[in-house]
């Protein structure tokens, strides 16, 4: 039989369905904008000036390729399989994020848009899309629940320094979650002039799959360096998951290496349990509908959607990328979850053995390595993607380790 | 026939518009909802449309939504809001009802087993925002097959090319959305709704009814002159959210419902 049919790499359909997953469960209003974005997108794929410009945008203002680098120390200490980081943390604007911006920036002015709305939660893909708007000249509107607008202060500062518009969201409870139903919201009254930069893999089709397109270049990168430095693939890639946009990067361009060990790690918060206080749509949700797609979601025994919770403001969404659960449900991909408390040690143990200071959202990732590799062979190799860095999380680290910043003793509070 | 398909006949053969009311079951609670949906057909609402709660209302404006999360909070669910179209039911057996709402709830419940549950308690017909003509597997044609009206919303963005595919499997009446943007919003303009209505009649030979953007008498009635009639949400809904009595809201149900039966 030929491999083709065995792909796992060749979703969604023409229905934007990753097995039961995904679709395009969106209002009436906007679902010929949705149509013509497709479209648009399709057209762009294939087209090599679209490629062309991204290159060129990755190379001369992201700083890609972002490199591949084998940490030496961290591996020594764990005692096990050797470890190699994604350092997506060192693009412009500190994350992965920008990587999907610029694709998306470039399609609207392609379809002459010139409002680009976000929605954010920490504030990452927000600060993407208002510096590329700067860099372009365009309106820049970005929607960040009133909860997150507090403690992620110093995001909201860049954005407005950036020129964005930046709406603190109140409906709802104020989180990521309500951002993403405002951005909707405002989409839908400004349909001829807008377009909206979704920041993870989910979303009304073709969302899912161009966010991941564009996302993909992590995993190539990954391949092609991993080759340069090992002579071989990794054996085992893990990522960290919120919607999921930084892991379907690294993890699409493997998904037909079938030697390739694929882990996805969710926000367990305070740990999986009855009491919902975590972000784990896999290991604790179950299949819904929201903002336009069929996925697993946080939701109680009424199809209300829940609030999840995590210490990382950009895993705290109660979704996931659709492809994510149907990699889950064919078994393409594991997915465990790290609590809070887990996270932190990673972050700790990064900043002293590498001197990176990691973002909450990789520490998660970076938690579940260290779990794993002592009890992985040294010729184990795995790749971790380091998709942001931590500078935004130091208060909220300090806080919770019971630091106090005001103290320049250094000495311990509380 | 549903009940839906022999109120417009009815409504046809007297020449009259049709006035809806769209009002969230369970707000404030289930039982001054109860009394508030019981009271509408006395005050001339010839088809309820009523909110089933959900906790992300992607397509509403701040009124609808607080209504939803007031509704919430007081416990309200699927069984409850099938309850309180049951309870009227019983008082009631020609007033159709539109279950209006998102799909989670429903999805989450098993799409038969919903169905079953809808009919036995009275329900008419559903109007769920998130299901497209593209989607029409999951929950549109079951529900014709139940012999539910499945009723779709048709916008200012549906051009001639799609408008087919909209009314397609579309049955009971069309509901065209007067403006771009979400309940209780902008307001409708006769003169922007009036062409759009005639281009979906010429279309179709289901009534066409007009909703978003009404939110007075005067309004109810120009927009319903230039359509089959007229749907208020926001504006009642907004009346219940500040406290005001059901006899209050009532009346003012009835001059909106008057004012487009006047159209």
């Amino acid at each position: 039989m030929n491999d083709l049919f065995n792909s796992f790499m060749s979703g969604p359909d023409e229905q934007g369905r990753f097995g039961i997953f995904g679709g395009r469960f969106v209002s009436e209003t906007l679902m010929p904008l949705i149509l013509s974005l497709e479209e648009e997108y399709d057209r762009a794929k294939d087209d090599p000036s679209f490629w062309a410009e991204m290159e060129d945008l990755w190379t001369h203002y992201v700083g890609r390729p972002s490199p591949l680098y084998y940490a030496e120390r961290l591996t020594q200490h764990l005692g096990g399989a050797k470890v190699y980081l994604k350092r997506d943390e060192l693009n412009h604007t500190g994350a992965h994020k920008i990587n999907n911006v610029l694709g998306q920036i470039i399609l609207a002015r392609r379809m002459g848009k010139t409002r680009i709305i976000a929605e954010t939660g920490a504030g990452q893909h927000g600060v993407a899309t208002a510096t590329v708007c700067a860099k372009f000249g365009l309106k820049c509107v970005v929607y960040m629940g009133a909860h997150d607008v507090e403690r992620q202060a110093p995001n909201v500062f860049r954005m407005r320094l950036l020129g964005a518009e930046v709406i603190p969201v109140t409906s709802g409870r104020g989180t990521l979650k309500d951002a993403m139903n405002d951005a909707l919201r405002d989409w839908v009254t400004n349909v001829r002039d807008t377009f909206y930069c979704i920041g993870t893999v989910a979303g009304p089709h073709p969302y899912p799959a161009m966010v991941r397109d564009f996302q993909s270049i992590i995993g190539k990168e990954a391949k092609e360096q991993m080759m340069a430095a090992e002579g071989r693939l990794p054996d085992t890639i893990i990522a960290a998951i919120g919607g999921g946009s930084n892991a379907m990067g690294l993890f699409h361009p493997f998904l037909d290496d079938k030697e390739v060990r694929i882990i996805g790690v969710e926000a367990g918060g305070k740990g999986v349990n009855e009491k919902m206080e975590h972000c784990a749509s896999l290991t604790g949700g179950r299949p819904g509908v929201l903002h336009g797609n069929r996925t697993y979601l946080l939701q109680d025994d009424d199809g209300q959607i829940l609030e999840g919770y995590s210490i990382s403001a950009g895993l705290d969404y109660p979704g996931i990328g659709p492809e994510h659960s149907w990699l889950h449900e064919v078994g393409r991909a594991e997915y465990v979850a790290i609590t809070d408390a887990e996270a932190l040690e990673a972050f700790q143990l990064c900043c002293a053995t590498e001197g990176i200071i990691p973002a909450l959202e990789p520490c998660h990732a970076l938690a579940h390595v260290m779990k794993i590799v002592p009890d992985l062979p040294a010729d184990h190799i795995i790749c971790m993607n380091m998709c942001g860095r931590g500078d935004k999380d130091v208060q909220t680290v300090a806080k919770h380790l019971g630091f106090d910043m005001s103290d320049t003793e250094g000495r311990r509070a509380g | 026939m549903t009940r839906i398909d022999a109120k417009f006949a009815a409504l046809k053969a007297e020449g009259k518009k049709a006035f809806v009311a769209y009002v969230m079951a369970g707000d404030p609670d289930f039982d001054r909802s109860l009394e508030l949906v019981r009271g509408l057909p006395g005050a001339g609402v010839d088809v309820i449309e009523l909110g089933l709660p959900f906790t992300d209302p992607m397509a509403d404006g701040p009124t609808i939504q607080l209504a939803g999360q007031r509704a919430l909070e007081t416990g309200m669910t699927l069984d409850r809001t099938l309850e309180l179209a049951r309870l009227f039911r019983q008082g009631d057996d020609e007033t159709p009802i539109v279950m209006m709402g998102y799909y989670n709830p429903i999805y989450s419940r098993g799409v038969d087993r919903f169905l079953e549950q809808a009919k036995a308690a009275g329900i008419d017909g559903l109007i769920i925002v998130d299901l497209p003509p593209e989607e029409d597997d999951e929950l549109c044609l079951p529900a014709q097959k139940a012999g539910l009206n499945f009723i779709r919303l048709a916008t200012p963005t549906t051009d001639d090319k799609r408008l087919p595919k909209v009314l397609q499997n579309t049955s009971g009446f069309v509901y065209y959305v007067s403006i771009t943007g979400i309940t209780g919003a902008a307001e409708a303009e006769a003169t922007d709704v009036g062409p759009e209505v005639a281009r979906i009649k010429a279309a179709t030979d289901l009534p066409v009814i007009v909703g978003f953007g009404i939110n007075t008498p005067e309004k109810s009635r120009t927009i319903a002159s230039v359509a089959d009639g007229a749907v208020v949400g926001s504006a009642i809904v907004g009346r219940i959210g500040s406290g005001a009595p059901v006899a209050e809201v009532l009346d003012f149900v009835k001059s909106l419902a008057d004012a487009a039966h006047s159209a």
